[in-house]
């Protein structure tokens, strides 16, 4: 069953003049983890964040089950906000060095819930042991955390309101290799449990052959090559593949 | 900390002292006559003097910092208030309110703040609220200034993006994640915004159209001693040097949080 889908999508930079997606298509089906590769700078990031309506696009639709995320109200999008969420690449970036551990989850139940404090500190405790921290987490600020630590609680926040879809944009890639590996079984695991659907966008293709069920390549702004994942790395067909995965087996 | 920034911290912390507990320090009623003790020197029964209507002029002086804190304090608080907001709003917004609110502030810098002051002042009644108003209306543009650039740069940083994704407001993303996180060049701005404000009140006060007496400021103290200059040197000497000294203090108090920062 299709969960999103993309269509003729295009975003330009106004002050570069240069198209960050370009005239893009894709599909996500429920429950798969879809890859996404490609070089720095050829707009997987900027794809996450149209889908999420963090940057304005000049073209095209995306819908989710049906609903045109370009087109939904504000107050429609707050709730689909609630089932779309997102992963960052950097957790020394993507928490607030100023708001304590605890206070970051449970704000995201005072956004959507509107729970009592009571409420919203369990909420929170309950997210911390889902993604492997204790309560002992709870009151401490993000620079008192390893980058590992801090991705699980990135992972957690991402979890609070119960998403069905998540965007990883790069969730590892700014990790030690031996944190890496932990941080791929956590979202392995939550995705097995929740019956999740990722996107998962990376530049590293190791990673992405061995957790994603489609992949496709993406190349300044365009999707070169889309496919099973098994199939696009053992006989890719579009030069850019070949040349991707001819720079990994060099290193 | 440097020892520069302790000192000033020191004389910042002396005069609230002095000003939150001036009750407990005078040493007379600093409304009471007393004409047989017209302008006497400094002695034991009067520290600093007398005035020329014989009031302690030590315990006016006392009183004074009460004032003239208070309006330094509040006006600044009433700049930061204006600064932050209009600030705030035109890192986040951008585009054309950005352009409006900056703009704003370009016009607001081309008046000559002192004398449009005083011609508000001329027009108003003088009276304490009033200068504080004015004072923080006319000495916000620093602030919001400081505030913008600091917006413009966090509100790409990532964490923002994650406080949009989880659908948090406007609202919650400025004033809880973007102002806390762009303070600390403001508190430089507000520490040197106080002395500032300290300034334009004696300043206002000492040309007769600040705090009105009896109410005594150390501006119209100095105002007060001016005419007397010649034959009390006491009424001149002790709130100029009062002036001077809190300035100063303010000013290496926010030098000194300027340069740590710009260390860390």
């Amino acid at each position: 069953m299709e969960l999103l889908k993309v269509s003729n999508l295009t975003k330009i930079y106004p002050k570069h003049k240069v198209a960050a997606i370009d005239n893009m298509d894709l599909s996500i089906d429920k429950g798969e983890i879809f890859g996404l590769v490609g070089e720095s700078g050829c707009g997987k990031s900027t794809l996450a964040k149209s889908i999420l309506r963090l940057t304005d696009v000049q073209r095209g639709s995306i819908l989710y089950k049906g609903d045109d995320l370009l087109k939904a109200a504000a107050r429609k999008m707050q709730g689909i906000r609630k089932e779309i969420q997102i992963i960052f690449q950097d957790p020394y970036l993507s928490l607030d060095p100023r708001v304590k551990i605890g206070s970051a989850l449970e704000e995201v139940f005072l956004i959507h819930y509107n729970y009592p404090g009571p409420k919203r500190r369990k909420k929170a405790a309950e997210l911390l042991d889902m993604v492997g921290l204790g309560k002992s987490y709870f009151n401490r600020l993000p620079s008192e955390l390893s980058g590992g630590e801090k991705q699980r609680v990135g992972i957690a926040r991402a979890l609070a309101t119960g998403p069905e879809f998540i965007i990883c944009d790069e969730p590892v890639s700014s990790l030690d290799i031996s944190i890496q590996a932990q941080i791929l079984n956590l979202l392995m695991d939550l995705q097995e449990q929740k019956a999740l659907t990722y996107l998962f966008i990376s530049h590293d293709l190791g990673v992405v052959a061995s957790i994603c069920d489609r992949v496709a390549v993406m190349q300044s702004g365009r999707i070169v090559e889309i496919g099973l994942c098994e199939e696009v790395f053992r006989n890719p067909q579009h030069s850019y593949t070949k040349k991707l995965l001819d720079s990994i087996s060099l290193t | 900390m440097n020892k520069l920034m302790i000192f000033g911290f020191s004389i910042v912390l002396f005069f609230a002292i002095i000003a939150i507990f001036a009750p407990f320090i005078a040493t007379h009623d600093p409304g009471k006559i007393d004409i047989e003790n017209i302008l006497t020197g400094p002695s034991r029964e009067h520290l600093l003097g007398t005035d020329s209507l014989g009031r302690d002029l030590f315990s006016r002086m006392v009183f004074g910092a009460r004032i003239s804190l208070l309006v330094g304090f509040i006006a600044v608080g009433i700049a930061a208030l204006i600064g932050i907001t209009l600030g705030a709003i035109a890192g986040y917004y951008g585009k054309w309110v950005d352009i409006i609110i900056m703009r704003f502030v370009d016009i607001m810098l081309c008046f000559p703040t002192f004398f449009l002051i005083l011609a508000v002042i001329a027009l108003l009644e003088p009276s304490i609220i009033n200068i504080m108003i004015i004072i923080g209306v006319t000495s916000w543009m620093g602030v919001a200034r400081l505030i913008r650039a600091e917006i413009l740069s966090l509100k790409e940083r990532d964490f923002i993006y994650a406080e949009k994704a989880i659908g948090a407001s406007d609202f919650r993303i400025i004033s809880r994640h973007l102002i806390p996180n762009a303070m600390a060049p403001v508190l430089v701005s507000i520490t040197l915004g106080i002395a500032a404000a300290i300034l334009v009140e004696s300043s206002l006060s000492f040309l007769g159209i600040g705090v009105q007496p009896p109410t005594p400021s150390w501006g119209n103290i100095l105002s007060e001693g001016k005419s007397v200059m010649g034959a009390a040197w006491w009424m001149m000497l002790f709130p100029g040097l009062a002036i001077f000294i809190t300035v100063l203090g303010y000013n290496l108090l926010g030098e000194g949080i300027r340069e740590k920062l710009l260390r860390s």
